[in-house]
């Protein structure tokens, strides 16, 4: 009895060591599917690193973008991994805020990394994030419609063909729409949508001298096709639809054609959420014939904060979740229609996920044809598709969006709509000292 | 004839206070509803009421995904500290605001209630460089202490309006009678400002436990209160109405059951020298 008791205490004794000397990671997180998904599976990463424990932090995207900025930019300490967009990672990395990733593991291999994300997350060739899970846009549409409206989708369709397309399919007496697209107001929100669209109608957003470009024809031209196509095409209160209300439209059956994240091409083809799940097809965004697509590049990053007291802990944490071996792994636990997509070039060379995700080649063709360095016809000063990859972005990227939204709703018109996102840009501008 | 005017006058009045507290606890029904469809039906348009498929199942996950207990107690702890410590300041802060006026209570008072005006976020970096440097981030004591300042202004403002109500000449015997200052405070005028406290009590408990500002800025995870086990579920990406709104009714329902059941003392406290 006593040896048993005895034995009993060391072995109390022995975890009780073990807790005090394992480290607890604090990761922050958005409520994805993706990332939800990664949560559930930590005890499998910690069943192989019993001295390292996980505390989950998830938070609504702006939320968490206040959050871990205000913690980072004060040297908090709260987070020992950050999930941060494509957009913050240069800037960050730039002011010193992250720590480069040179120690993911020996099989990591970041050569497998797809070129166009690893350019993103990269600043002077060093890995500041790793990726979890990556996305571009394309056109989602409709089968049945094109159909009854004798249209056949081009893989690459033109502006021109998106346009006499949704006007043929559209019939407001049925509540069917022939285009929904985003207009609620924000940088992330329709001005992710519309950048990309300025892109292939040959606007960009600064010179080379970092002038505001909204006087131009190619933004007048952008904006006046998108406005008249919503008008026409559109479905009503478009100015407050984004990705979520824009999602629910498409899967009651309400839209012909979306042009959104490549990431809803699984929630638009998942019977259980939509009811037009076996009528979607794909195609690559809408070109003008200038070399660029209206498609965006984006990608979910995990990254450490500079100053972490854990940050071999972290490295070990991002290697296995950003991980060939992960994939593999929600494979095995959820089917290969569920691993995180657009960050591994062997994922999209693996005949079992060709097979599980139809969509699979177009995103991958989508995300290779979206530039961060070279995102416009002409060129410019800054990185970034959807967005220009400078502090001050975030502020002038929401303001011009009201703007744009406000026309698109009529409460302004197109030519004031650019003259006020042209005054409020070169005051930003001027202020963080671009310009003079 | 009189009689008839009254009782039409009666059923119109009671008919119009049912309308407004319909209308004014739609957004909370609307949410419970929500909480029982599935993403798809909570989406929909037009909006189904009543007819759909009820489902537990948004339960199920949020129960899953989250512990609820554990932000459930931080946020009776953090909400409850908060207000009691604030009471313990603001009591005798009132009565002596009440009973011993000066030529600057009134601007004093006014001052106080100017820091509510202006935007928390005004103060965050620098607060949360305090937090920082004094160790309270993602602590229990550091967000009873924001919490409680917080809500101080308002807990003086109505405990000073309550106690104004009662006469001093009560108090003015109970000190001929040879009472302290503390016995005062304790045997005479708590007990007779009883309604008025509770209210006080009830009402800022309230506040802190909706408090979402601070307890989402200074906590991660070990302290974390039922605001933040909200946000989690709310998604730029994805359906999530049906989630968000079990998660909410969950964090919702302790204080919507304490309401109920302290209504009469709310609302007695809250009319408190109302009508004389």
């Amino acid at each position: 009895m006593k040896r048993f008791l005895g034995a009993l205490l060391g072995a109390a004794s022995l975890m009780s060591v073990s807790q005090a000397l394992a480290e607890t990671l604090t990761i922050a997180t958005v409520n994805n599917g993706d990332m939800v998904r990664m949560q559930a599976l930590t005890d499998e990463f910690t069943k192989k690193n019993p001295d390292i424990t996980v505390k989950w932090v998830t938070l609504e995207e702006n939320v968490l973008r206040q959050r871990v900025t205000t913690d980072i930019a004060t040297k908090g300490g709260q987070f020992d991994v950050l999930t941060i967009g494509t957009y913050e990672v240069p800037i960050w990395a730039k002011q010193n805020w992250l720590l480069p990733l040179a120690n993911l593991g020996a099989d990591y291999d970041a050569n497998d990394i797809l070129p166009q994300i690893r350019a993103a997350v990269s600043a002077d060739n060093k890995l500041y994030a790793a990726p979890f899970y990556g996305e571009s846009s394309m056109t989602m549409y409709r089968k049945d419609l094109f159909q009854k409206a004798g249209l056949t989708m081009p893989e690459k369709p033109t502006w021109d063909f998106i346009v006499d397309a949704a006007k043929k399919i559209t019939d407001k007496s049925k509540d069917v729409y022939g285009i929904c697209l985003r207009g609620k107001a924000g940088w992330g929100e329709n001005m992710a949508f519309l950048t990309a669209m300025s892109n292939s109608f040959g606007a960009r957003w600064f010179d080379e001298k970092w002038q505001p470009q909204f006087n131009t024809p190619e933004w007048k031209d952008t904006l006046t096709t998108y406005v008249n196509l919503m008008k026409e095409a559109g479905p009503p209160g478009a100015s407050s639809n984004g990705f979520n209300e824009n999602l629910a439209l498409f899967n009651a059956g309400k839209c012909g054609m979306w042009i959104d994240a490549t990431v809803a091409a699984s929630f638009v083809t998942n019977p259980k959420d939509s009811k037009v799940a076996d009528q979607v097809g794909f195609a690559m965004a809408p070109n003008k014939g200038l070399g660029k697509n209206a498609n965006w590049l984006w990608a979910w990053n995990l990254a450490i904060p500079a100053g972490s007291k854990k940050a071999a802990a972290a490295e070990k944490f991002i290697g296995w979740a950003t991980s060939k071996d992960y994939l593999q792994l929600v494979a095995s636990k959820d089917g290969w229609a569920n691993v995180p997509p657009g960050t591994r070039t062997s994922l999209y060379n693996n005949p079992e996920y060709q097979k599980a995700a139809p969509f699979a080649k177009l995103t991958l063709e989508s995300i290779n044809s979206a530039d961060p360095n070279q995102p416009t016809v002409k060129p410019v000063p800054y990185k970034g598709v959807q967005y220009a990859a400078i502090p001050e972005f975030q502020g002038i990227g929401t303001q011009v969006g009201q703007q744009f939204s406000a026309a698109l709703s009529g409460a302004t018109s197109i030519d004031a709509a650019l003259q006020a996102a042209q005054a409020a840009t070169e005051r930003e501008m001027k202020r963080g000292g671009y310009i003079k | 004839m009189a009689r008839r005017t009254t009782t039409t006058h009666a059923v119109v009045s009671t008919g119009a206070a049912w309308l407004v507290g319909l209308i004014i606890f739609f957004p909370i029904l609307w949410m419970i509803l929500a909480s029982f469809k599935t993403e798809l039906e909570a989406f929909a348009t037009p909006p189904s009421f009543l007819f759909f498929e009820w489902t537990t199942e948004n339960y199920g996950i949020v129960q899953e995904r989250s512990d609820y207990m554990h932000h459930a107690m931080n946020s009776l702890t953090i909400a409850g500290g908060s207000v009691l410590i604030a009471m313990l300041f603001a009591i005798p802060a009132a009565y002596a605001m009440a009973f011993a006026p000066t030529e600057r209570t009134r601007g004093t008072l006014l001052w106080m209630l100017s820091t509510k005006m202006m935007p928390p976020v005004g103060v965050l970096v620098p607060i949360y460089l305090v937090f920082r440097d004094l160790g309270l981030l993602d602590t229990r004591t550091g967000l009873i202490i924001v919490l409680c300042l917080g809500n101080l202004p308002i807990v003086i403002w109505m405990l000073f309006t309550y106690f104004k109500e009662i006469p001093k000449d009560i108090l003015e015997a109970a000190r001929m009678d040879g009472a302290t200052i503390l016995k005062e405070l304790a045997f005479v005028l708590t007990p007779m400002a009883v309604p008025g406290i509770a209210s006080t009590l009830l009402l800022n408990f309230i506040l802190a436990w909706n408090e979402a500002f601070w307890t989402l800025n200074l906590s991660t995870s070990n302290a974390a209160p039922l605001t933040v086990f909200i946000a989690s579920y709310s998604s730029p990406e994805g359906l999530f109405w049906a989630k968000l709104s079990a998660a909410s009714t969950l964090a919702i329902a302790p204080i919507l059951i304490l309401g109920w059941f302290s209504q009469k003392q709310l609302v007695r406290g809250l009319t408190f020298g109302a009508v004389k």
